[in-house]
């Protein structure tokens, strides 16, 4: 694909990219949830994930989304230095989050966080909120991931005292256990450790891009562990699996400080990606 | 134990489900979620009548996606919200109706007084949208539209809506309670 690509194109692209992440998740959530099923012992998280294998299949099937909370709009997009749209890519995204909303169709929920009025079409102040990274080369990636306000409202940070990176896990834990079944477990868990406080919660939201199957370092291993001995399981009704997967994201951060972001997913943990421009 | 229900439901009806029971539901719920709620005890602290009745009522914690197309609105996806967010409003709404279920997801802290001989809580699988969709045969009306498509109260007609798992029964028994204290003690030995 040229950079020189229409604007037309773009939104039209990006429409069909949300379309994507609404009714369809990765091969590696979908396998992770297969494989919770398996090992399940516990009959009613059985049944329960059961219902979402059959669900996940059911939305693919009939181009539905697999869920009515369709989220709020978010973008992270790898913008090459090289890359030329000739256009407004914001405004661009905005005008495809307009079009995917009635053609999906998506649930408008963006609305103005005091008086609560609801835009109608998921755009709005700082909506859709899109991420932007600077990268070497002529190419446009763009993830579009989609957040639930379920699993969103469980989500946490703490500025913790630098003294205290042994108390991270516990943070994880209390969170965890605080939030029970609200979120939907199975849960994904990005960890943000670093930075500043805004971007702790930045590298967190990153972490839950991770794929479920990428091999999870020793002290990722060790919170999900202890994440899935706490018993919660599948919809907080008890069971084996609490998390499929706990992703760590760190940054260098002052000397004084320890900011920690943990951004809870549900078992829904949607987003799909594009790449525009030449291959190189 | 797997019970099918039809609405409106009666007290015995509920009054014999056992926590971790099946159910299976039949003919018409409402949904209402965060505004809905707010309203209706607005509207009750006044006097005034609701639109609909909640004699007997099934409540659905769901904000639904819907389409409106020429022969009216058409359900895309419907799945239950989290019921937390309901909690506080709860007791209040039960107090001033006979509603005799609560169909949800994620349970509800400190409700289990106020569902005792009245009313049941029954989770549905959170994030089952396109499979709770399959279950709703038509939509029947709608109030409120003014709060916006998930927070109105949308009047639903069902058939064998379900699985649902009793979570919380009328004699006070609370799964995700259970479930809760127990993760709190092993994180309390994990801390030790």
């Amino acid at each position: 694909m040229s950079s020189k690509i229409s604007r037309e194109t773009f939104i039209r692209s990006i429409a069909d990219l949300l379309r994507k992440a609404e009714i369809e998740l990765p091969d590696d959530v979908v396998d992770a949830l297969r494989k919770a099923e398996a090992i399940e012992e516990n009959q009613v998280a059985k049944s329960q994930l059961q219902a979402i294998l059959k669900n996940i299949e059911l939305a693919k099937n009939h181009a539905v989304p697999m869920c009515q909370d369709t989220g709020i709009m978010i973008f992270f997009a790898e913008l090459g230095n090289e890359f030329q749209p000739g256009f407004d890519l914001e405004a661009a995204i905005k005008e495809a989050v307009t079009l995917a909303t009635v053609e999906v169709p998506l649930r408008p929920n963006a609305v103005d966080p005091l008086s609560r009025k609801n835009s109608g079409d998921n755009t709005g102040s700082g909506i859709p909120d899109i991420h932007w990274k600077l990268v070497p080369g002529k190419q446009l990636k763009i993830t579009a991931a989609p957040k639930g306000a379920g699993s969103e409202n469980m989500s946490s940070l703490r500025m913790l005292n630098p003294t205290e990176t042994g108390s991270i896990k516990n943070f994880v834990l209390e969170t965890v256990v605080n939030a029970g079944g609200m979120p939907c477990p199975p849960l994904t868990i990005g960890v943000g450790i670093g930075g500043s406080f805004d971007a702790a919660a930045r590298l967190a939201k990153e972490a839950l891009l991770e794929p479920l199957d990428a091999p999870m370092n020793e002290f990722e291993k060790e919170i999900l562990n202890a994440v899935n001995a706490l018993g919660i399981g599948c919809m907080g009704l008890g069971g084996s699996t609490t998390a499929l997967a706990v992703h760590v994201k760190t940054a260098h951060c002052h000397t004084a400080s320890l900011p920690v972001a943990i951004n809870i997913q549900c078992w829904a943990n949607r987003h799909a990606s594009i790449v525009f421009g030449e291959v190189e | 134990m797997e019970y099918h229900l039809q609405t409106p439901l009666k007290l015995e009806d509920i009054e014999k489900l056992t926590a971790r029971d099946i159910v299976y539901i039949s003919g018409e719920i409402l949904t209402a979620r965060d505004e809905a709620h707010a309203r209706i005890l607005e509207m009750e602290e006044k006097g005034e009548k609701l639109p609909f009745s909640l004699e007997g009522a099934v409540i659905y914690h769901c904000g639904p996606l819907m389409q409106q197309t020429e022969s009216g609105w058409k359900v895309v996806s419907a799945g239950p919200t989290t019921s937390g967010r309901m909690s506080k409003m709860t007791p209040l709404l039960l107090k001033n109706n006979e509603v005799r279920a609560i169909i949800g997801k994620g349970g509800m802290k400190g409700v289990a007084d106020a569902l005792k001989n009245r009313c049941v809580y029954l989770a549905y699988t959170g994030g089952c949208a396109a499979l709770a969709a399959e279950l709703i045969k038509e939509v029947k009306t709608v109030h409120w539209l003014d709060l916006g498509m998930p927070e109105a109260v949308w009047v639903l007609r069902v058939e064998k809506f379900g699985p649902l798992i009793v979570g919380i029964d009328s004699k006070g028994k609370d799964i995700f309670a259970e479930v809760r204290e127990k993760a709190e003690k092993v994180l309390e030995r994990m801390q030790e």
